[in-house]
C-alpha cells in the first residue's frame, strides 16, 4: 500500500486540485452554477458505485444498490425531520442503518452467486419501494419533502461547519461536501483494496471453496464487504436527499440500481476508480445528449452497447498511462 | 376459492411462458437477459398494430409476434451477445450489454409506437360463469388454453426434435456438446431466437386482455426473475413450476391481503428469501448451475 509512486501520487494531487480548485475556478468563469449541482450528483453517484464496485470485488454482482441508497436517503430525512437530528449525526447512521439492513439480508442471500445474487438483489430496490409505500413513517407516495438544509456544527464557540441554510452559495457548500465524501470513500477503497481484506477478497472473487479451505473466513468477509458496500449506498442516498429536500419512494428505483452497475461495468471493474469515471461519463453523456430530446434514449444505449461491444472490460481497459489500476 | 384457483392458473400459465423464454435463454448462454420484459411489450404492440389497428385476423398477427421476435432474438444474438461473449474477459460483461439492449428496445418501442396504453377490441364475448363459484370471460379461457398448449409444444420441441436435443445438449456442457457434432453458434442464435419469440407470444396472448404499455417491460422483467428463482435457474420444469407459483401466489395475495394495501409483493418477496436461505438454487436447480 505504502510504495506509491511518484506517478500516483502525481496522479492523486492533480486530482485533487482539479476538483477543488479547478471546478470552482472553471464554474466562476464561465458562469455556469448548474454545473455545481450536475457534478455534486455525479460526486455521490460515484460514492453508491463504489459499493456496488466493492460487491464485485467478492464476486457478487450487486443490483441492489438503489435499495440502500433509498434506506440511507429514508433514515437521514426521519432523524432530521422527525427527530430533529443535526443532519451531520443522521449522515453516519444512515450509513449505519444500511449496512445493517445489508447485514440482515445478507446473511442468507450472500450463500447465493452469479446470477441469482443479480437477480434478488434487483428484487431488493422494488421491495424498498413497496416498502416505502407500504410503511406509515415515511409517508406512503407522498414522501417526506421540506427537509431543512444541513445545519451548523462549531465546537468550543469555533464553527466548523457553517450552516448551509445561510450561507449565499448553497450548492458549493454541497459540491464540496460531497467531493470531500467521494473522495474519502475513495480512499478507503483503495486502501482496503490493497490490504489483506482485499487480498482475501480477490482470493474469494476467484473461488469460493478454496479460500474457505485453506482458512479463510468467507460467511465473515462477505458480509462485511457487503456492509461496507451499503454503507456507501445510504451515505450516498442519505446525502442526495439532503439536497433535493425531499425523498420519495421513487427516488431511487430499479433503473437507479442497474445505472449504479453500469457505472461500474463502464468504467471497468478491475480499476479502483473505474466506478467514478464510469458515473462521469454516463451521467454527464446523458446530460449532453438531452438536446436530442426524444432521441436522447436511442442514442444513449446505442452508445452504451457499441461501447460494450468493442470495450467489453470497461473504459479504463484502454489503460491511461495515468494511476488507478490497482 | 374456486374462483382464486382459476386465477391461479390463468396467471401462472402466462408467467410460466414468460419465464420459459428467460430460461431457456439462461441456460443456453449463461446471458441474464434483463431486456426480456421489452420483447414482450414489443410482441404485444405488434399483435396490437396488425389486429386491432390493420384488422388482420388475430392468429396471423399472433403469428407476426412470434416471427418479428425471433428474428430479433436472432440478431441480437449473432451481432451482439455472441462477439462480446467471446471478446471480454469476464462472463458478466453480458449483462452489462442486456441492460443496454433493454434500454435500446424501450426507446424504439417508444419512438415507433408512443407511450400511450394500448388494447385491442375483445377475440370472443362472453362470460364464462359456473353457479357464481367461478367466473371468467371466455377470452380468458381462451389465452389460457392457448398459453398452456404452447408450454406443451415447446416441452414437445425441446424433447422430441433434433433442434431440441441439440439445445438441450448445449445447455448441458457447451463443449462436450460441440465435441459431438453440434453447431453451437448455429444453435445458440437459435435457443435465444426460441427464447425470444416466446416472449413475444406471451406479449401478443395478453394484449387482448391487459392491453399494453412501455412501462410494462421492466417488471415484466423483475417478476420472471423472481418465478426462475423459484423454479432454478436454466430448468425449464423449474420455470413452469415457478410461474405457476407465482401466479397462486399472487391469485391468493390479491383475493385476501388487498385490504391491506399493495402488501402481496412485500411478502411474497419475503417468503422468497426464505426460500432461498434454504435452497439457494430453487426447487428444481442443479446446485451453481
Amino acid at each position: 500500500m505504502m510504495n506509491l509512486s511518484a506517478k500516483h501520487v502525481l496522479g492523486v494531487a492533480i486530482f485533487l486540485l482539479v476538483i477543488f480548485v479547478g471546478v470552482p475556478l472553471f464554474i466562476a468563469a464561465t458562469g455556469r452554477w448548474d454545473f455545481y449541482f450536475t457534478l455534486t450528483s455525479v460526486a455521490l453517484l460515484a460514492i453508491a458505485s463504489a459499493g456496488v464496485w466493492l460487491t464485485f470485488y467478492i464476486g457478487r454482482i450487486n443490483i441492489g444498490q438503489g435499495a440502500f441508497a433509498l434506506v440511507g436517503a429514508y433514515v437521514s430525512a426521519i432523524l432530521v425531520v422527525k427527530a430533529g437530528w443535526s443532519f451531520w449525526l443522521s449522515l453516519p447512521a444512515a450509513g449505519l442503518f444500511a449496512a445493517l439492513v445489508a447485514a440482515l439480508l445478507g446473511l442468507p442471500i450472500l450463500r447465493l452467486r452469479g446470477v441469482y445474487f443479480a437477480m434478488i438483489t434487483l428484487v431488493f430496490t422494488q421491495v424498498a419501494t413497496l416498502t416505502a409505500l407500504a410503511l406509515p413513517i415515511t409517508n406512503g407516495a407522498k414522501g417526506i419533502t421540506n427537509i431543512p438544509l444541513p445545519s451548523g456544527v462549531s465546537l468550543f464557540g469555533i464553527t466548523l461547519i457553517p450552516d448551509f441554510g445561510e450561507i449565499e452559495n448553497a450548492r458549493m457548500a454541497f459540491y464540496f461536501t460531497a467531493c470531500i465524501l467521494m473522495v474519502i470513500t475513495y480512499a478507503t477503497l483503495y486502501r482496503l483494496v490493497n490490504s489483506r481484506l482485499g487480498h482475501l477478497c480477490r482470493s474469494m472473487q476467484q473461488n469460493e471453496e478454496l479460500a474457505s479451505s485453506i482458512g479463510v473466513n468467507i460467511t465473515y468477509i462477505r458480509i462485511l464487504i457487503f456492509s461496507i458496500s451499503s454503507f456507501f449506498g445510504g451515505i450516498g442516498g442519505a446525502m442526495f436527499g439532503s439536497i433535493s429536500q425531499s425523498v420519495y419512494p421513487a427516488t431511487f428505483v430499479v433503473k437507479d440500481s442497474v445505472d449504479f452497475m453500469l457505472n461500474c461495468f463502464l468504467g471497468g471493474l478491475g480499476y479502483v476508480f473505474g466506478p467514478m469515471l464510469g458515473t462521469l461519463v454516463i451521467y454527464f453523456g446523458w446530460d449532453l445528449l438531452f438536446e436530442f430530446g426524444k432521441y436522447q434514449l436511442l442514442i444513449y444505449s446505442i452508445i452504451l452497447i457499441v461501447v460494450i461491444r468493442f470495450l467489453p472490460d470497461g473504459l479504463l481497459s484502454i489503460r491511461f498511462s495515468k494511476g488507478g489500476k490497482k | 376459492m374456486e374462483q382464486i384457483l382459476a386465477n391461479g392458473v390463468y396467471l401462472g400459465s402466462q408467467y410460466a411462458m414468460i419465464a420459459l423464454g428467460l430460461t431457456l435463454i439462461f441456460a443456453l448462454m449463461n446471458v441474464l437477459n434483463f431486456a426480456h420484459g421489452q420483447m414482450y411489450v414489443i410482441g404485444g404492440f405488434v399483435t396490437y398494430t396488425l389486429y386491432g389497428q390493420w384488422g388482420i385476423p388475430f392468429v396471423l398477427a399472433l403469428l407476426m409476434s412470434c416471427i418479428t421476435l425471433a428474428i430479433i432474438g436472432a440478431l441480437i444474438e449473432k451481432y451482439l451477445f455472441a462477439p462480446v461473449i467471446k471478446g471480454s474477459s469476464r462472463e458478466e460483461s453480458t449483462m452489462l450489454l442486456a441492460a443496454g439492449i433493454a434500454f435500446l428496445l424501450d426507446a424504439l418501442i417508444l419512438l415507433v409506437f408512443g407511450e400511450k396504453q394500448r388494447g385491442v377490441p375483445k377475440i370472443v364475448d362472453g362470460v364464462f360463469n359456473w353457479d357464481f363459484r367461478v367466473i371468467m370471460p371466455y377470452d380468458r379461457i381462451l389465452i389460457c388454453v392457448l398459453a398452456i398448449l404452447s408450454i406443451v409444444a415447446f416441452i414437445a420441441l425441446m424433447q422430441y426434435t433434433k433442434t431440441g436435443r441439440a439445445l438441450r445438449a448445449l445447455a448441458q456442457d457447451r463443449t462436450a456438446a460441440q465435441l459431438m457434432g453440434v453447431n453451437v453458434d448455429r444453435y445458440s442464435m437459435i435457443g435465444f431466437a426460441l427464447g425470444a419469440l416466446l416472449a413475444g407470444l406471451v406479449g401478443g396472448l395478453l394484449v387482448t386482455i391487459t392491453g399494453i404499455n412501455l412501462g410494462m417491460g421492466g417488471p415484466t422483467s423483475i417478476k420472471a426473475f423472481m418465478m426462475v428463482m423459484i423454479g432454478g435457474a436454466g430448468v425449464i420444469s423449474g420455470a413452469i413450476w415457478g410461474g405457476f407459483i407465482l401466479g397462486f401466489l399472487e391469485a391468493f395475495g390479491l383475493a385476501y391481503l388487498s385490504q391491506y394495501g399493495d402488501i402481496t409483493y412485500l411478502l411474497i418477496f419475503v417468503s422468497l428469501m426464505i426460500f432461498l436461505a434454504i435452497r439457494p438454487q430453487g426447487l428444481m436447480g442443479k446446485p451453481w448451475g
